[in-house]
């Protein structure tokens, strides 16, 4: 006997129910959801055989000697290479059992954006995500702040590999200076908020001490991978939101990343996106106050704070507070209906609607609300690829059965009535995947 | 004075009760005039897109980023056109494109979420109302709207969000739904505004498009891509060209977030202008016989940076450009306060100062060609605009 309560962990949890799943979850839908938090993170083996980013970034270095070699690197190695990472992603996604934590890797990497819409970040986007969100989903945000703010890729896609400080050794030599991009994003997106009460004088402050964060060049031991350069670092002292940082390289930055993962505001900022993310569009405030109140208490325990919104009763009370995102939709579509023939006819379906993974827009991510997602276009969209998977499962499904299995007590009658009324099995199927119980969560 | 919240309530509940049902006759709106905005997402360059010659300190400030003089096509005494925008320079020299120089929305902030919010919301300040200026325009305008406004591209530009129906178009990559399965979706979302409402306007939309573009075949792809400006406003172009078509469009190009490697007469940012100015190249010739009747207003959200940056780019600034386009524009001018790029005439000693407001340039825009009284103007679309301050002179024709 399936219940509301399953449903509510599979769907707004999780990324929706495998067929028959929701019977299995349903004995105690809030354990299979902590259970999730404990465990190793079940997605790891799709992963296994992927190259680390440093490695990739170590051939990008060899091929990079002509303009034909690039282009022939970019061509033959990185495009190959993105859509096998897409195609792994997506596959775990699929035929996760740990959905919850999917689901919360895919919130902090749209939180930490990187985006193929600056090209040089296409081979390394993926990796990005598996080393630098994916361990500490369950951890502390500091430490995903410092390992993603320290990764080739966020550095390279915001531009710090190119910030110098005007009276570091190469600024003064070269008459070169900051490059701001990736210190205000940090203050603005990632940490404290656009009204977190910072100022344009600290993200300059910020961006002093970022400098000298890059990537290693060939010939360095750790090449393709983090390298502190004290050659272009900012000398002297900085002052941060009143707190002033001695001169100290590397740890500068550092430090500040660890005081601003600390701060209120970005408690506050963070509370905002997951209730956002998880219970509501326009979340309720007190929700939102608990949920910041944790993070100061565990010290931005994430894990700490994906029980917490477990546990809220706001979510357990309201089903279908949310619509599904364009991906979200396009993966609990293949979760219900089973894995494509194609790996190719999911990755075309994320791009038919907008949300090919890796390619957001700006720095900011994707937007989290309905009225970002629901446009008359972007409906109709959803509505025609829907009945474009319903014509490729036809054979597969009855979709009456599916509609109670994958809804259970959700489904209204006129749903159910609808689609028992439908003139064929694709258009009764094509009606559960566009129904409003099948398109929110 | 009408409150916000009876607006919307008033406004919505017109548009719950139309009977968008399918196949719904397409008529014409109720006005001629033609309004395209053009939203440029990331902050584009406006001191390299029309770069100040006159300004003594242009050339130092600028160095490094600076395209070689004679290089750059000649608008005034004063200031110049990158030459990658040459497609539409006949427009300036037949009087009917003006430029707008050292202008940006109300609030002082480097955020491209923010400022585009303001740039967006018609509000002083980000965030402080929900839909965005053009649809409540659209809703002044025509009250029984839903074919006046479109949106072009896969999202609704939150520019055009709100509570007033409006039309949207993308290019289709797979077919169209069944009839049957639309209209039992109808039925099933009956108790859902948010669904139910998108599919009446979409189905709307669809009507319109399809009987203006019919079955035309358009460039698809990622529309979100610079590289397809041109296909949007190519579509743009003739559905608002047609008498049954819309008549206000919004079309947004991203690509002008110029933090590294700008380039000067060659680069990314020529690149980027050479789409501009042939997509609006495009639009223009599509929209040659309603011409006389056209507007067309490029904005983005803010300037950048006078000076270059460590990375050979710039980063966010505050003044900025925008550019007039139509038959309906009093052009052939740049039409700026100028506030100088002297040391101290600098905001925040960095950027090109804002001497002119987003918002009233709206404004003159709303009033003058679409006779929306100021007095709605000031109550209903740009709220708390009293004092924003219009670019000089005459703007449209009228």
């Amino acid at each position: 006997m399936t219940s509301v309560d399953a449903f509510i962990a599979a769907n707004r949890f999780g990324l929706g129910p495998k067929r028959g799943y929701l019977g299995g979850i349903a004995a105690d839908p809030q354990s299979w959801l902590l259970r999730q938090l404990g465990t190793e993170d079940g997605a790891l083996p799709y992963f296994n055989d992927l190259p680390r980013s440093e490695e990739i970034i170590q051939e990008w270095m060899q091929a990079r000697g002509s303009r034909e070699m690039r282009k022939m690197f970019n061509k033959d190695r990185i495009r190959p290479l993105f859509f096998k990472e897409i195609r792994r992603r997506n596959r775990a996604a699929i035929e996760t059992d740990t959905p919850f934590r999917e689901r919360l890797v895919r919130f902090w990497s749209n939180h930490f954006t990187v985006s193929k819409t600056k090209g040089r970040i296409r081979g390394i986007a993926g990796a990005f995500e598996r080393e630098a969100i994916r361990p500490y989903v369950a951890g502390n945000f500091a430490e995903m702040l410092v390992a993603v703010t320290k990764h080739p890729a966020m550095l390279v896609y915001l531009d710090n590999v190119s910030s110098i400080g005007p009276n570091s050794t190469v600024g003064l030599r070269r008459g070169r200076g900051l490059n701001e991009n990736l210190a205000r994003e940090i203050l603005e997106l990632h940490t404290l908020g656009v009204n977190g009460g910072y100022t344009q004088t600290d993200v300059i402050a910020l961006a002093k001490m970022l400098t000298g964060w890059t990537v290693a060049p060939k010939r360095h031991s750790n090449a393709g991978g983090f390298w502190f350069n004290d050659r272009r670092h900012e000398p002297d002292s900085k002052t941060l939101l009143g707190r002033r940082y001695p001169e100290d390289g590397q740890q500068e930055a550092e430090r500040a990343l660890r005081n601003l993962a600390q701060h209120p505001s970005t408690a506050q900022f963070i509370a905002t996106k997951l209730a956002r993310h998880f219970v509501a569009d326009n979340p309720p405030p007190a929700v939102v106050k608990q949920l910041q109140k944790k993070y100061l208490e565990t010290n931005g325990n994430l894990g700490a704070m994906a029980r917490e919104l477990v546990a809220l009763p706001a979510i357990w009370n309201k089903p279908l507070t949310k619509i599904k995102s364009p991906s979200g939709l396009v993966i609990s579509a293949f979760r219900m209906l089973g894995p494509p023939d194609k790996p190719k006819h999911m990755i075309h379906a994320l791009r038919l609607l907008g949300q090919l993974p890796f390619s957001a827009p700006s720095p900011a991510g994707w937007p989290d609300t309905a009225k970002d997602w629901i446009s008359p276009e972007s409906l109709l969209r959803r509505v025609e690829l829907m009945d474009l998977l319903a014509r490729r499962n036809t054979k597969r499904h009855d979709p009456v059965q599916l509609a109670e299995q994958a809804l259970g007590p959700i489904a209204r009658i006129e749903t159910l009535t609808a689609l028992k009324q439908a003139p064929s099995r694709r258009a009764a199927l094509s009606l559960l995947l566009s129904s409003p119980e099948f398109q929110r969560r | 004075m009408t409150t916000r919240r009876e607006f919307l309530i008033g406004a919505s509940a017109t548009a719950l009760s139309s009977t968008a049902v399918p196949g719904l006759a397409v008529a014409a709106a109720n006005t001629k005039k033609r309004f395209v905005l053009v939203v440029l997402r990331g902050g584009m360059d406006g001191l390299a897109a029309f770069p100040p010659l006159g300004d003594p300190n242009y050339s130092d400030l600028r160095d490094g980023l600076l395209q070689a003089s004679d290089n750059t096509i000649a608008l005034d005494q004063n200031f110049a056109m990158h030459k990658s925008l040459t497609p539409i320079q006949k427009y300036y020299r037949s009087g009917d494109m003006a430029i707008i120089h050292a202008i940006a929305v109300p609030q002082r902030t480097r955020s491209h979420f923010d400022a585009q919010n303001v740039l967006e919301n018609g509000a002083a300040k980000a965030h402080m109302l929900q839909d965005g200026w053009l649809n409540r325009a659209l809703g002044v305008i025509d009250k029984s709207a839903g074919r006046l406004g479109l949106a072009v591209g896969y999202d609704t530009p939150p520019v055009m969000r709100g509570s007033t129906p409006i039309a949207s178009w993308a290019p289709a990559r797979i077919p169209p739904s069944p009839e049957h399965l639309l209209n039992s979706l109808g039925r099933l979302y009956q108790a859902d505004p948010i669904f139910n409402r998108a599919l009446k306007e979409g189905r709307r939309a669809q009507a319109m498009t399809g009987s203006v573009l019919g079955d035309t075949k358009m460039k698809r792809g990622n529309m979100r891509n610079p590289g397809r400006f041109k296909t949007l406003a190519e579509a743009a172009g003739r559905l608002l060209a047609a008498d049954q078509g819309a008549r206000v469009a919004v079309i947004e190009m991203g690509g002008w977030d110029t933090h590294a490697n700008q380039g000067a007469e060659a680069g990314r940012l020529a690149r980027n202008l050479g789409l501009l100015g042939n997509g609006l190249n495009e639009l223009a010739g599509r929209l040659k016989p309603v011409w006389r009747d056209t507007v067309i207003c490029v904005v983005t959200e803010f300037g950048r940076t006078v000076r270059m940056n460590g990375s050979k780019g710039t980063d966010h600034g505050a003044g900025g450009a925008a550019i007039l386009l139509g038959g309906a524009v009093a052009g052939g001018r740049v039409a700026t306060h100028w506030p100088s790029l002297r040391q101290d005439a600098l905001f925040g000693g960095r950027d090109l100062a804002a001497t002119s407001d987003t918002r009233a340039l709206f404004k003159t825009i709303m009033h003058q060609h679409f006779d929306i009284p100021n007095g709605i103007l000031e109550r209903k679309i740009f709220p708390d605009s009293k004092g924003a301050v219009p670019p000089p002179g005459k703007l449209v024709r009228t």
